[in-house]
């Protein structure tokens, strides 16, 4: 073998062996959490409340506050935040206002989540008396994830080639239009991407519910936006650290934990159907 | 009266001039060729046509452009109506990533229409006219981006003709494509100007020789001359257009 092939070889490997090397952490993480958290997983734990000081029963009142957080959350932050993208790449011209705007935003994707969570208390629970809420929390979480979709779907529209936009235009369709009818449809499966991140987000985000919903332990479910609900990443923060019985609790700690990424993937993968499916109904 | 007209016509991209002083008549159903090199302003004046420049940040028009009489730059002209009249296929054959009806019917939902029979007989009429339909009359649900580059260019043809546009503008329509695919879209304009008045920029003497009834030959934002196709090529009154026919420059 020459030595400009074997370079290349080095380099192959070396890019393999990295990617390789994700594939693996992300495997042995899902390893690790399905050996410790499957046998937790049984008809009772995922219908039940937790029990006898939370190392029995199960979790369902947490998975139940998840998904009401999940939904909540993208309620608000889904419009806004779509409404958002299509200004800044559809209506907004280049110059000051849209830099400072992007800018903006990018800091605001990098603010840590406990202040989102002090915030949040400030303004949705104490201010408005909203209380310790769903509302309270999902709007927090809301403003935790608008920045991510704000930019996906800035990107997506701006990946939409210009082209079409003029085809459409010089057909006599009006800008609206050729936003709804063009430029949507053909941004929409990547607008999913920042969808299929913010619910990761949210459904993994303890910080931010701290102090604007979280409930400790609250066996019964929800009534209105207005009470509080537990969630699974807080739970499962609760069950390893201040339980009382931690060493009685690892096992529901970890079906939590199991059952946290498996909404989680199933989500993403939900979502990706759905983007597939866009996909192939706009492309050859 | 002309089916189109500019008066006096200035254009400004920002503070630099691109079209000066261009005043032209096209008659209706006829092909008219702009020839001329490389940034002359061949594209800049078709698309003051539609107003598709309009889309431009910082141009400034001065003069006037008219269609059967009517100012188009007029205060209360609607622009959207103006595009549906004035149809314009593009350099490079641009299908939106629909299927190859929801192509052709893109104009006729736009203007609303519902029935889905009128507008199945109208994307036949549209197919049928860019001389596509008996290619593509039994793979009509597929994907428009899976037609050869002819084949999408015509169909974009098709899209522009579904609207009943009076004037077609084509810019540089086969440059991007085989010489066969080339030879049918001439062939097809030359069939087009019996019902629609079209303008065609293009980069081939030949081409223009081959479809155009007169040929408008642009220096530097400036119309040098604009002739009978015939008299362009064969006894142009300037040098300038002499020598860019004859290939000495440009
Ligand atoms: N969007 C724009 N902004 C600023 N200047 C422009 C713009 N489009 C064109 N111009 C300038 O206007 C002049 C005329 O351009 P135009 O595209 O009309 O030329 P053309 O004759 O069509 O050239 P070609 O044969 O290369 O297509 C050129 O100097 C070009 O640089
Ligand atoms: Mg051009």
């Amino acid at each position: 073998m020459n030595k400009k092939a074997l370079t290349q070889q080095i380099i192959f490997w070396t890019f393999r062996i990295m990617s390789i090397m994700v594939v693996i952490v992300l495997f042995a993480i899902l390893y690790f959490i399905t050996i410790r958290g499957a046998q937790a997983i049984s008809w009772d734990f995922l219908t039940k409340s937790p029990e006898e000081g939370m190392v029995k029963g199960g979790i369902f009142p947490a998975i139940i506050g998840t998904l009401y957080l999940i939904v909540g959350s993208l309620i608000f932050a889904f419009p806004i935040g779509v409404f958002s993208g299509i200004y800044l790449n559809e209506y907004l011209k280049d110059g000051k206002l849209k830099s400072f705007i992007q800018l903006m935003t990018n800091n605001l994707a990098g603010v840590p989540s406990i202040v989102f969570g002090l915030f949040g208390m400030a303004l949705f629970v104490n201010r408005l008396h909203f209380g310790d809420s769903i509302l309270a929390g999902s709007l927090t979480l809301g403003l935790l994830v608008l920045p991510i979709i704000i930019r996906t779907t800035e990107e997506s529209l701006k990946s939409v080639d210009d082209s079409y936009r003029l085809a459409s235009y010089a057909m006599g369709a009006t800008k609206l239009y050729t936003i709804k009818k063009v430029v949507l449809p053909l941004a929409f499966p990547n607008v999913i991407t920042g969808i299929i991140l913010s619910i990761g987000r949210v459904s993994g985000e303890t910080a931010a519910i701290l102090f604007t919903v979280a409930a400790y332990f609250l066996p019964k479910l929800p009534h209105s936006i207005f009470d509080q609900v537990m969630a699974l990443p807080y739970h499962l923060y609760v069950l390893t650290t201040s339980g009382t019985n931690i060493e009685a609790s690892r096992p529901v700690a970890y079906g939590t934990a199991f059952v946290l990424v498996f909404i989680v993937l199933v989500t993403n993968v939900i979502a990706n159907l759905i983007r597939n499916y866009f996909n192939k109904k706009y492309k050859a | 009266m002309s089916q189109l007209e500019t008066k006096n016509l200035n254009f400004y991209y920002g503070s630099s001039i691109a079209l000066k002083n261009i005043s032209m008549a096209m008659q209706k159903n006829s092909v008219t060729a702009f020839i001329g090199p490389s940034g002359c302003g061949k594209s800049t004046l078709l698309r003051l046509f539609n107003r598709m420049n309009d889309l431009i940040d910082g141009i400034k028009i001065e003069g006037e452009v008219l269609i059967e009489g009517n100012n188009i730059y007029a205060p209360k002209v609607n622009v959207e109506g103006l595009r549906k009249q004035v149809g314009m296929v593009f350099q490079k054959p641009n299908p939106f990533p629909k299927s190859i009806w929801e192509n052709v019917a893109f104009g006729l939902k736009v203007n609303g229409i519902k029935s889905t029979s009128e507008i199945n007989d109208r994307v036949e009429l549209a197919l049928k006219q860019s001389a596509l339909w008996d290619e593509v009359k039994s793979i009509l649900q597929r994907s428009a981006l899976q037609l050869s580059g002819g084949q999408q260019q015509r169909l974009c043809i098709a899209r522009a003709l579904a609207n009943e546009p009076s004037i077609l503008l084509m810019d540089e329509p086969a440059s991007a494509l085989d010489p066969i695919s080339t030879a049918k879209i001439e062939e097809l304009i030359y069939e087009l100007k019996e019902k629609f008045t079209i303008i065609i920029v293009t980069h081939s003497m030949q081409q223009a020789a081959r479809v155009s009834d007169r040929t408008a030959f642009f220096y530097m934002g400036e119309l040098v001359e604009y002739d009978e196709t015939k008299t362009i090529f064969t006894n142009p009154s300037k040098e300038r257009t002499t020598n860019y026919v004859t290939g000495r420059f440009g």
